[in-house]
């Protein structure tokens, strides 16, 4: 046999080569590939694996035969970072773990600390909750389509996609300042309340998703390539996402209408006129009905939100845990507002004090244990906060649907084809920040 | 856990970094919830007594009932866990089919500090339970669930990659989030925050916890 420009390695198990692109015409060429076992490596960096997700495939022909995910590469230590911050200023980590749905993130951290303390926040900070997340599900999901389109070679449903979600981070950037990372929703409620001309700018945006909507199924839904990718491939049944803990649209698209806000509503989901949408296929298409009608159902959801709001209070009334400061427009971009500084430094002692020692020492949480978890873009997204009776948590836990979910890989491409292995790691929406926390 | 294992010193308990109270010489007693009595409320007492009724042996496997902020815990000692978590899952009155978190607490100061957590959901009778597994350092082995729920797999290395627990019976407990070659637990109490030194254009930037602000 020539030599190669591929290096190679005797092992116990017979020859090795390292192969990398530009070295297949050669070794194709030779007497190699008599043995018809091939490990192909996937990752971390490569534009199909959604992020710096890796995938060790084994492959006979073009059939996977062995498939191994390997993660880990986005870890930050987020949870760890916790435990050295005030229970306020973990948000800004948690925010950053599911980078794709950071309202979801703060949301079922909010809720556990809330619990924890045994307060309630008010009624317009829980519906402006409810409208933040609600448009980050849309966010996601064209995320979803975006990434898992351009996955599969559909460019338009990538460009389209991304056109759409630019206009769910305009609203973000409209209510929150920021497009990603908001640390928004805080304990007790939330940062600051909804600016002037909201209502006028999310309707608008509402019709803006119809018509986008509109346009996935005129461009995919009847499209014989996109149909031909997804149909019967990367199947899971119900039982099999129940024993991997698979949650959200894929146990959905399996046939079980399992979604947290109905069956666990929480922050009143109770009360909005919504459906559940299901599918009975388990494959890569199933999840694309799913996911695109849940974006219509986060439509609706997002309306009846705008139609209750009614003036209020958007943070706790407890001055021992609500955030002191309030903020405003300055020249400068978001920060304190003028009148409040001039109040603390000028007027009073008092709340200098008060507003010092909230933010540098934060506010103690009652010891205990919560879990709470809330229907994420993924499924199930669950915080396990366990407080010392500090103003530190002591230990904060993501049950992160990413990372449950990447489980299932094997199950789904095991057998098939390794285009097969794209569209089904697509279909899984993995967010490699979440899952490697 | 006993009394003083969980002591803290100052007013607001803050552990990792300077009291800014002024009230560090403080001794607080420690807290845990009191042990439930009956009626538990809810469900809780309606699961207990299936529980009970599934599993023969629940009094010495169960060390502890506690209901706290309407979250029902239950204290297994480690060679009941296969026992009590197959009797929740297989049990036509418990049905708890889904293991939603696996995880780990390190209660450092207690005896048996390693706390395993697992939280499991009855989509049937949308209920909760969470059980907690109490281990020492010395002796960090519990059974690995896996063979009851396959979605243990990635948790249970998650918790032996942070806490160093190690659950007996899993089919490949290797790191997860770390590398392959990392020393030590990161998520332990007793593992400093960043962990080593970042080196950064020849300077050395110390780790997070050893910078002045968190001494």
């Amino acid at each position: 046999m020539t030599e190669h420009y591929a290096p190679s390695r005797p092992t116990t198990e017979g020859r090795i080569y390292n192969l990398t692109g530009g070295d297949w015409d050669q070794f194709l060429d030779s007497d190699a590939m008599s043995e018809e076992r091939l490990v192909l490596n996937m990752g971390p960096q490569h534009p199909s694996t959604h992020g710096v997700l890796r995938l060790v495939l084994e492959l006979e022909g073009e059939t996977v035969t062995d498939a191994r995910v390997v993660v880990g590469y986005l870890h930050t230590g987020i949870e760890k970072n916790t435990e050295f911050r005030t229970w306020t200023q973990a948000v800004t980590f948690l925010t950053r773990a599911d980078y794709l749905s950071p309202f979801f993130n703060e949301t079922a951290y909010c809720l556990g600390v809330e619990r924890l303390l045994g307060v309630e926040v008010p009624a317009r900070a829980q519906l402006i909750r409810v409208l933040m997340m609600e448009i980050n599900r849309l966010s996601s999901h064209w995320v979803w389509l975006a990434t898992g389109g351009m996955e599969l070679g559909a460019l338009t449903a990538m460009t389209n996609g991304f056109r759409a979600r630019e206009r769910c981070l305009d609203i973000f950037e409209m209510i929150t300042g920021l497009r990603m990372n908001h640390a928004y929703i805080r304990p007790g409620g939330i940062a600051q309340d909804l600016p002037d001309g909201y209502d006028e700018k999310i309707r608008h945006w509402i019709q803006e998703m119809r018509q986008e909507l509109h346009g996935v199924d005129m461009l995919l839904r009847g499209q014989p390539i996109w149909v031909n990718r997804l149909k019967d491939v990367g199947w899971i049944g119900v039982e099999g996402c129940i024993a991997l803990g698979i949650t959200g649209p894929l146990l959905r698209a399996a046939g079980l209408p399992w979604d947290l806000r109905k069956t666990e509503p929480y922050l009143g989901y109770e009360t909005f006129d919504f459906e559940v949408p299901t599918d009975d296929r388990g494959d890569c298409w199933s999840r694309f009905v799913v996911r695109v009608a849940e974006m219509w159902e986060s439509l609706k959801i997002v309306e009846q939100v705008l139609d209750r709001l009614e003036p209020g209070p958007t943070m706790i009334d407890d001055p021992k845990i609500a955030w002191p400061a309030k903020l405003s427009l300055g020249p400068d971009g978001m920060g304190n507002s003028l009148e409040h500084v001039q109040h603390i430094m000028g007027a009073s002692m008092e709340s200098l004090i008060h507003h010092f020692k909230l933010v540098t020492e934060g506010f103690r949480v009652p010891p205990g244990q919560v879990y709470s978890a809330v229907e994420s873009p993924r499924g199930e997204l669950g915080a396990h906060i366990v407080s010392d009776g500090g103003t530190r948590p002591y230990r904060i836990h993501f049950r992160e649907p990413s990372f449950i979910n990447l489980q299932g890989t094997a199950a789904m491409s095991i057998g098939g084809m390794v285009a097969d292995v794209i569209a089904s790691v697509a279909s899984i929406d993995p967010v490699m920040g979440g899952c490697d926390r | 856990m006993s009394g003083n294992e969980l002591e803290q010193h100052g007013m607001f308990g803050v552990t990792q970094g300077g009291d800014t109270t002024g009230f560090d010489g403080l001794l607080r007693e420690p807290w845990l919830p009191p042990a439930a009595e009956r009626p538990y409320g809810g469900y809780f007492d309606e699961l207990v007594d299936a529980l009970q009724a599934a599993y023969p042996g629940f009094d010495a496997a169960v060390s502890a009932i506690l209901v706290d902020r309407g979250e029902l815990t239950l204290h297994v000692e480690r060679e009941h866990l296969l026992g009590i978590a197959g009797a929740l899952r297989n049990d036509p009155s418990l049905r708890f089919e889904l293991c939603s978190s696996v995880s780990g607490v390190d209660y450092l100061g207690a005896a048996r500090r390693l706390h395993a957590v697992y939280h499991l959901t009855s989509m049937t009778y949308r209920r909760r339970i969470r059980l907690e597994v109490a281990m020492s350092v010395e002796d960090p082995h519990v059974a690995s669930v896996t063979q009851l729920y396959p979605t243990a797999d990635w948790q249970e290395r998650e918790t032996y990659d942070m806490f160093g627990i190690i659950f007996d019976g899993h089919p490949a407990l290797t790191r997860i989030l770390m590398p392959d070659d990392w020393d030590g637990f990161p998520q332990r109490k007793d593992y400093p925050l960043g962990g080593i030194p970042v080196q950064y254009k020849g300077a050395t930037i110390p780790p997070p916890d050893e910078r002045r602000a968190y001494k």
